[in-house]
């Protein structure tokens, strides 16, 4: 059964929207927390339009390809990782200031 | 206008709407939530664009662990919510007008790039999704086995590294 497709360029326009509203999600919020998830989402736009590229690439040469997948099976490593860590800094900045209103962490001391 | 593309624009829509809503919700377990939705919805994108792999690992990692991670350390410290407050008044509107010049230049540069672009079929029954996931682990562990075996040594440091931070200092006898 034939069903059709999709413009890759949809995907790139909608990856292009998500990591938009990830870099607005940085700029415009205070909570350290929410900044964390904006990067997040920012890294599985990137991720979508690898993915994108990659079918196209596949599609393109009519034999599958699996180094754009893998690439994104590597970014998701790395982005565990970095939430891992990340969070553990949240937890630290906590437990002094009291709050994790990124307006306040000015200081680099205390 | 046929099925792929109709599934296509509703999650496209889904996709968007909750990203907005991680964007203005005041609750950080809600925004936690919105994300959750997010990168379900990536995940039946990645289905379309054949990479079932990739897509069961963004439910289980991202969905799945890291959103897991997000909630128990939004609950364990108690800040879902944040006192209201600007210190810079100018910065949010200065930020909304540069997110809407990223978003005109990438979707204008995209839409002149790959006008004539190919059209992405999904691979539907036709592929057998065993033979996908034997063939890309056989490349992952022949041509990239170091950067797999890097990757390992990432998750080791990070996993220490969040131990050494979080734990509660010991004083000067220790």
């Amino acid at each position: 059964m034939d069903l059709g497709g999709i413009p890759l360029t949809y995907y790139l326009v909608l990856s292009a929207a998500l990591f938009t509203m990830g870099a607005l999600g940085v700029l415009i919020r205070r909570n350290a927390l929410i900044i964390f998830m904006s990067v997040e989402l920012m890294l599985n736009s990137a991720n979508l339009a690898f993915v994108a590229f990659a079918r196209s690439f596949e599609l393109t040469t009519g034999q599958p390809v699996f180094t754009g997948q893998l690439f994104v099976f590597f970014v998701m490593t790395v982005a565990a990782a970095e939430v891992a860590v990340g969070l553990a800094l949240i937890v630290a900045i906590f437990r002094t200031k009291h709050s994790i209103d990124v307006d306040q962490m000015s200081s680099l001391k205390g | 206008m046929d099925f792929t593309l109709i599934l296509f624009f509703i999650l496209a829509v889904t996709a968007i709407a909750t990203a907005l809503g991680l964007l203005v919700s005041r609750n950080a377990v809600y925004a936690a939530l919105y994300l959750v939705l997010n990168f379900a919805c990536v995940a039946v994108f990645y289905l379309l664009l054949g990479a079932p792999f990739i897509a069961m690992a963004q439910v289980t990692v991202y969905a799945g662990a890291i959103m897991v991670l997000f909630l128990f350390v939004i609950m364990l410290l108690g800040a879902e919510k944040l006192p209201k407050g600007e210190v810079l008044p100018w910065q949010r509107p200065l930020a909304v007008g540069a997110a809407a010049l990223l978003l005109a230049e990438a979707g204008t540069l995209l839409i002149q790039r790959f006008q004539s672009a190919a059209i992405l079929t999904d691979p539907g029954a036709v592929e057998n999704t065993m033979d996908i996931l034997r063939a890309m682990s056989g490349q992952l562990f022949t041509d990239y086995l170091l950067p797999f075996e890097v990757t390992s040594i990432l998750l080791l440091v990070a996993m220490v590294g969040a131990i050494v931070l979080t734990q509660k200092e010991k004083g000067a006898q220790g």
